[in-house]
């Protein structure tokens, strides 16, 4: 066990399946010399040399077809889409060309790759540097979409994403870089369409993803202490999605709150609810309660972007007033 | 050309305003009063004054994150600059923005688009409806040397050749794309005007230091575009002095390259000229005291500001001034 940042399990992760497969190669803008705008890649260049880490122009529909096409053609490769923004760019690439492709041709082609991406607000980045943009990738058939909250689950679900034979989108939120944690030393393999139980209760179910973890394990300590107990789900991965985690949890608990930073409209958690009133009705004790970013872009300044995104006040009031 | 002196003296006070606001707003962001991210144009600025002057009332302005300068060589107030950054009240935003989106409408300060490439389209799009609705306004679009290689870039530029568009894409280059150089990642050696041909136009490359120079070639492409002929790629040589944003300390570019530039000065440069010219020192000092005074005002103004009301939360996504999508 050793402490790493988030940031640094990154490299780690990467570093991991540059190792033990070289096939794996990684290619975008500042990622080979420069180690990354937020020091994602560090070393990794000077690790693997310039063939296999490679900076490129600022040219994400290059970056995204040219993994594609190596993917067709027996690399396993990972491009960095510097902020996940930036996917709007490509996106015919990702959606229309990455994602159909194995259908639409009968199952003729693999695209062994990985988009890693950062993404999530907090920053004062303001509108077109901030958004959480999961839910997009997971609108559309064909694309696998991750998104780790811890260090070693970066680790983990990077390695899973690189090994798996079908296009995985990687969520790095920006927000939890400089985080730290214990990691075990060695090799980490992860399962993709694995939820997490981080804190086990009876009252209500929380479901969070990447950032929006920690402000639920935050507010299920403070709820703690109100007597109201409640467990907290890490989703990590929205496709495949594990939703036996989710049955079990909120048959026992009967309650059921999702902590999204994305704006409300069509955000994962209205997936999730629809799933849970499909599949669990008569599990439910009461309402689904859905905590969002309100539907807005998100603003700069900083107090209004803290108003925006789901805080842990918020949550401990929603889910106060849905125990109640 | 002879610029006459009133011209002159206006090129070198925007370029003296825009150096003092930026300087500070490096300042409070190293006093964490400015958040979130900032991409000076220090070293840029004969760039944005030469344009800025020769264009008129009207014409409109398109720009990146880098894009204080423009946008308060446009007319935008000081104090509204300012206070976006720094996520205020005053903020000409209402502090939604940030320092990536300055946008003064009123003034034809178009926006500051932060997604590389996506403002070129947009720029000629208002330039076509300048054609369309007969106006003599002109759209001019700024943007790096990193920005050419993005399709946007070519897409734009062909479809504004192709239609005769009024519109101006003026390529700062300052040699690097965040921490790359562009050489690494192009063929050639000059990313906007060795691309030229391609759309069937001119490939034009001025000293972007030389404020003088700017606004020749400016003066130039307004006349194109105004008589109808068309648009202008003009490729401006110049050189950030500071990293690509924020604390960025800008260590991958060598020592000497650095030094080079910063004797290159654009406002040094052009002081030198004027007072060569006959302008007097007091002149000159007191363009100088007017800016350090605006930006002084500029600062308390905004430090003053209230934060934004959390109410504009919630406002300005609809026309109806609201944000609510369900009834
Ligand atoms: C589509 C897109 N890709 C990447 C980025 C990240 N990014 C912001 S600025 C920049 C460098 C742009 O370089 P250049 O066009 O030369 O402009 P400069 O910053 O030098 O003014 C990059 C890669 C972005 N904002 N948008
Ligand atoms: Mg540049």
């Amino acid at each position: 066990m050793a402490e790493l940042s988030y940031r640094d399990a990154v490299a780690r992760g990467l570093a991991q399946e540059m190792e033990r497969d070289e096939r794996v190669v990684l290619i975008g803008e500042d990622v080979a010399k420069a180690g990354g705008v937020f020091k994602t890649t560090v070393g990794l260049y000077e690790r693997f040399g310039p063939r296999r880490v490679r900076d490129t122009p600022i040219s994400e529909e290059a970056i995204t077809g040219m993994i594609m096409g190596a993917a067709m053609n027996g690399l396993r490769p990972v491009g960095e889409l510097m902020f996940s923004d930036f996917l709007a760019t490509c996106w015919d690439i990702v959606t229309n060309q990455i994602a159909k492709t194995r259908y639409m041709t009968g199952g003729q082609v693999e695209l062994p790759l990985v988009i890693r991406t950062a993404n999530g607000g907090g920053a004062r980045f303001g509108g077109q540097h901030s958004q959480s943009l999961e839910n997009w990738a997971m609108a559309v058939p064909g694309l696998k979409v991750v998104a780790p909250a811890t260090p070693a689950d970066v680790i983990g679900l990077m390695a899973a994403a690189i090994r798996d034979p079908d296009p995985v989108i990687v969520f790095e939120h920006k927000g939890l870089f400089a985080n730290k944690d214990e990691v075990p030393d060695g090799e980490i393999v992860d399962t993709l369409g694995t939820a997490r139980v981080l804190r086990r209760g009876d009252d209500v179910t929380i479901v969070a993803l990447a950032a929006m973890v920690h402000t639920a394990l935050d507010a299920a300590r403070i709820l703690g202490g109100l007597g109201i107990s409640a467990e907290v789900i890490d989703l990590r991965s929205l496709v495949p999605l594990d939703t036996t985690t989710l049955l079990d949890s909120v048959a026992k608990t009967t309650r059921l709150a999702t902590v999204e930073e994305n704006p409300r409209l069509v955000g994962w958690g209205a997936e999730i609810s629809s799933l849970v009133a499909e599949e669990a009705f008569w599990d439910l004790d009461g309402p689904i309660v859905r905590i969002t970013t309100p539907h807005i872009p998100l603003p700069a300044a900083g107090e209004l972007e803290d108003l925006a995104i789901p805080s842990v006040e918020q949550v401990v009031d929603a889910v106060k007033a849905m125990s109640g | 050309m002879d610029i006459p002196v009133d011209i002159r003296l206006e090129m070198y006070d925007g370029m003296v305003r825009a150096r003092y606001f930026e300087q500070r707003a490096h300042d409070l962001f190293m006093q964490g009063l400015v958040k979130g991210t900032t991409h000076l144009g220090l070293g840029q600025e004969a760039v944005a004054a030469g344009f800025a002057v020769a264009m008129r009332p009207g014409d409109m302005s398109y720009c990146t994150y880098r894009g204080h300068n423009h946008t308060l060589l446009r007319g935008a107030p000081m104090d509204a600059l300012m206070g976006e950054l720094m996520g205020r009240s005053n903020g000409i935003c209402e502090g939604k923005g940030g320092s990536m989106h300055l946008t003064d409408i009123s003034k034809g300060a178009m926006g500051s688009y932060a997604i590389v490439g996506a403002h070129l389209p947009v720029a000629a799009g208002a330039a076509w409806a300048a054609q369309l609705r007969g106006t003599d306004q002109v759209s001019v679009c700024f943007f790096g040397d990193g920005t050419t290689n993005i399709g946007a870039f070519h897409e734009a530029v062909n479809i504004a050749a192709v239609w005769d568009l009024p519109v101006i894409f003026v390529c700062e280059n300052n040699l690097y794309m965040e921490y790359t150089a562009i050489s690494e990642v192009i063929a050639v050696d000059h990313p906007a005007a060795d691309r030229a041909a391609a759309y069937g136009l001119e490939g034009i490359i001025v000293d972007g230091n030389d404020a003088d120079a700017v606004y020749e070639a400016a003066v130039a492409a307004y006349e194109r575009a105004r008589a109808g002929d068309g648009p202008s790629l003009i490729e401006a040589l110049t050189y950030r002095h500071k990293g690509h944003s924020r604390a960025d300390p800008g260590k991958y570019r060598p020592d000497e390259e650095v030094e080079e530039w910063l004797k290159r000065d654009p406002i040094d440069i052009y002081r030198e000229r004027l007072l060569s010219l006959g302008v007097t020192e007091e002149i000159l000092n007191e363009i100088e005291a007017k800016a350090l005074a605006e930006v002084d005002a500029a600062t308390e103004a905004s430090k003053n500001a209230p934060p934004p009301d959390t109410a504009v939360l919630l406002t300005d996504v609809w026309a109806d001034g609201g944000s609510s999508w369900r009834n």
